[in-house]
């Protein structure tokens, strides 16, 4: 591993990997069942560099923004990298996020470049805000030949022959924009620094080290804090190698455990109870002596790797098991949104040892982590090395919200100085979680002080970014809550958005407001729909300048109704 | 080849077997994560159960945005 606090930007940090480790793999590349591609740390440099010199003779200066919208491959990190090479700054969007959010993200963030996918650039082309797009040099990766970009480049034509200049940044330089949410009304782009990413690749790597041969499956998207880190930055510090798998069919991707040999993976949650779902239907399906016999090897191991994981002897006793995970596998990293504790223990009982964090955009991608020492299924585990964690205002059981001060926190929200003053009080940043330190120093998670949900896949969705899908809808008026937020409950899980409607005087919920309700939810993507509405019977608080009062409100729902009278969508 | 409202039933009989819901119960412009109880990973299974059936190949993002079984259809058929 590269001695990382000797560097100040992640540029050069991966400048010297790439000398370090030339003969080593890099990048695995498959769709499906087919491998597509396979670098060496060499290859990728001299991938990497004729992208650099180009954007370098495009006028791409040092601080310019360049934003990548892609799903993970190769071409997401060459690209990455050569945007460091030439010292500007990396805006990875989410692909999943629609056309028109892609362009106001692109037009927040003040992009020079964007780098994205054939088939998201033409719904991009495609969608009505197009004509307003600011970015000056878009670079399209595995366009067909001859197809119309309006006007953009192909990446895999715009290089240029001769070195690059190398841009030396210094720590407190920018090195990213992640956007944490906040695509309706207010984008959150936060402002990350090359200390910040060096710092967490410290961390990390020290609980969990990487090395050369060992392989990373890389699922979560790489716009994802966690996989930027240890699906780019922390193997390639390390030599180590990136699978790419170019879909998320479960099939393809228990394949890939196998034909990889894969080290570790990220899940969100999402995936790891997909995975357990098979492995669950499989076991039912053996015959009564084979399941009993694996019972009992699973209550052996249960037992025998109490105090802590033996994942050797975990292989010996459930060969099979650990056959279709590859062999090799050494722990199955989850995190991005909550996780079932016995999801995790069923795992953990067939020796795949799961690591639980707990993480923000705002504060990079882990804060706490699970030492497996032993292993805690109900705990987010333990602060990684140089980051506080503070509970503010605890009530009798201990449970406030979680302040964290850290080398990893954000600089600040782009463009945002008072989200900023409001989000890191003192050099604290206040996560709007609740949580708790049990006896041995876990942090324990409740649930959030702040209005919104993350979905099982790992998505943050904030109400207020998903209400304008409700605008013109035929009532007095309506809001969206996350349903914990208007009822606390002191746990985390299944959290859902409710739409509270406020009908016009004589108004009746009918039938017609129910499908036009429905029609407008299913245009949302499936992850940030609304789950149930409630009617209200009251007009909604607002301000002076006829903003809701989301609190006031809130808390009036909870006073009147304190089961949630909530009907389902 | 078969019409596109041929594709349609075929892939309503598939989803309801496969899971386990009552053909009648579907109709074309269900949203079929709501009316099959499914999340995005088990729609990707639905997809691979279609596509070996249809003997055609759709790229995951093809689903992007996709919720209801006649916007799926359409998207087989052009493949056909």
């Amino acid at each position: 591993m590269l001695e990382i606090r000797q560097y100040t930007c992640l540029g050069a940090a991966l400048r010297d990997a790439l000398d370090r480790f030339p003969s080593e793999i890099c990048l695995i590349e498959a769709e499906r069942d087919r491998e597509k591609l396979r670098l060496t740390y060499s290859d990728f440099k001299e991938i990497a560099l004729p992208l650099a010199r180009a954007l370098e003779d495009a006028d791409f200066d040092p601080n310019d923004r360049a934003a990548i919208i892609m799903t993970n491959q190769s071409k997401w990190l060459i690209s990455a990298y050569a945007i460091f090479y030439c010292g500007g700054v990396v805006v990875p969007l989410d692909y999943k996020l629609s056309a028109a959010e892609h362009l106001q993200l692109l037009a927040h963030s003040k992009a020079k470049v964007l780098i994205v996918e054939y088939h998201l650039w033409r719904a991009i082309m495609q969608a009505p805000e197009f004509h307003n797009i600011t970015t000056k040099i878009v670079l399209v990766t595995e366009a067909p030949l001859g197809a119309d970009l309006a006007g953009a480049f192909r990446w895999e034509d715009f290089k240029r022959k001769g070195a690059p200049d190398f841009i030396m940044r210094q720590k407190d330089d920018v090195a990213c924009i992640v956007y944490s949410s906040g695509t309706g009304g207010r984008p959150k782009g936060c402002v990350l620094t090359h200390e910040n990413y060096l710092e967490q690749c410290l961390s990390l790597t020290a609980w969990y080290p990487f090395w050369p041969g060992v392989r990373y499956l890389s699922i979560l998207p790489t716009n994802h804090a966690i996989d930027f880190m240890v699906g780019f930055v922390g193997p390639f510090v390390c030599g180590a190698c990136v699978v790419h798998l170019r879909t998320l069919r479960p099939e393809f991707v228990r394949d890939a455990f196998v034909r990889y040999r894969i080290t570790y993976v990220a899940l969100v949650p999402m995936i790891v109870k997909n995975l357990e779902r098979g492995l669950r239907a499989k076991f039912d399906e053996l015959p009564s002596w084979k399941r009993s016999f694996l019972n009992s090897m699973i209550a052996i191991n249960r037992l025998l790797t109490k105090r802590r994981p033996n994942v050797k002897l975990s292989r010996m006793l459930l060969p099979n098991i650990h056959r279709g995970f590859g062999g090799e596998l050494l722990a199955l990293i989850t995190g991005g949104a909550f996780m079932e504790p016995s999801t995790m223990q069923f795992f953990y009982d067939l020796g795949v040892p799961v690591v639980n964090g707990y993480g923000l955009t705002e504060a990079g991608t882990a804060l706490t982590l699970n030492d497996l020492k032993p292993f805690r299924a109900d705990t987010v585990g333990k602060p990684l090395p140089g980051v506080e964690i503070r509970i503010l205002n605890p009530d009798e059981d201990g449970v406030g919200e979680v302040a964290v001060r850290s080398k990893t926190v954000m600089s600040h929200y782009l463009d945002d100085p008072e989200l900023t003053l409001e989000t890191i009080v003192d050099g604290w940043l206040l996560t709007g979680d609740l949580g708790r330190f049990e006896k041995h120093g876990h942090l324990q998670l409740f649930g959030r002080k702040k209005n919104m949900i993350v979905t099982e896949g790992g998505k943050n969705i904030y109400p207020e970014d998903i209400e304008t899908v409700f605008d013109g809808l035929p009532v007095k008026e309506y809001a969206i809550y996350a349903a914990n937020f208007i009822w606390p409950k002191k746990e985390l899980g299944g959290e859902k958005l409710v739409l509270v409607l406020r009908l016009e005087q004589n108004q009746t919920f009918d039938s017609r407001l129910l499908e036009d309700i429905s029609a407008r939810n299913r245009r949302l993507p499936d992850f940030k729909r609304v789950a149930g509405y409630l009617i209200w019977e009251k007009d909604f608080p607002r301000t002076a300048s006829m903003k809701i009062k989301r609190q006031a409100l809130a808390e009036e729902i909870a006073q009147v109704a304190q089961h949630p009278p909530v009907v389902t969508l | 080849m078969q019409t596109a409202e041929q594709t349609l039933n075929e892939i309503l009989t598939l989803a309801a077997a496969h899971f386990k819901v009552p053909r009648e119960k579907l109709s074309p412009d269900d949203d079929f994560f709501k009316a099959l109880g499914i999340d995005s990973l088990q729609t990707l299974d639905l997809l691979t159960k279609l596509e070996n059936h249809f003997h055609v190949e759709l790229p995951d993002y093809e689903l992007q945005g996709v919720s209801d079984f006649r916007t799926l259809a359409g998207k087989i058929q052009v493949r056909l």
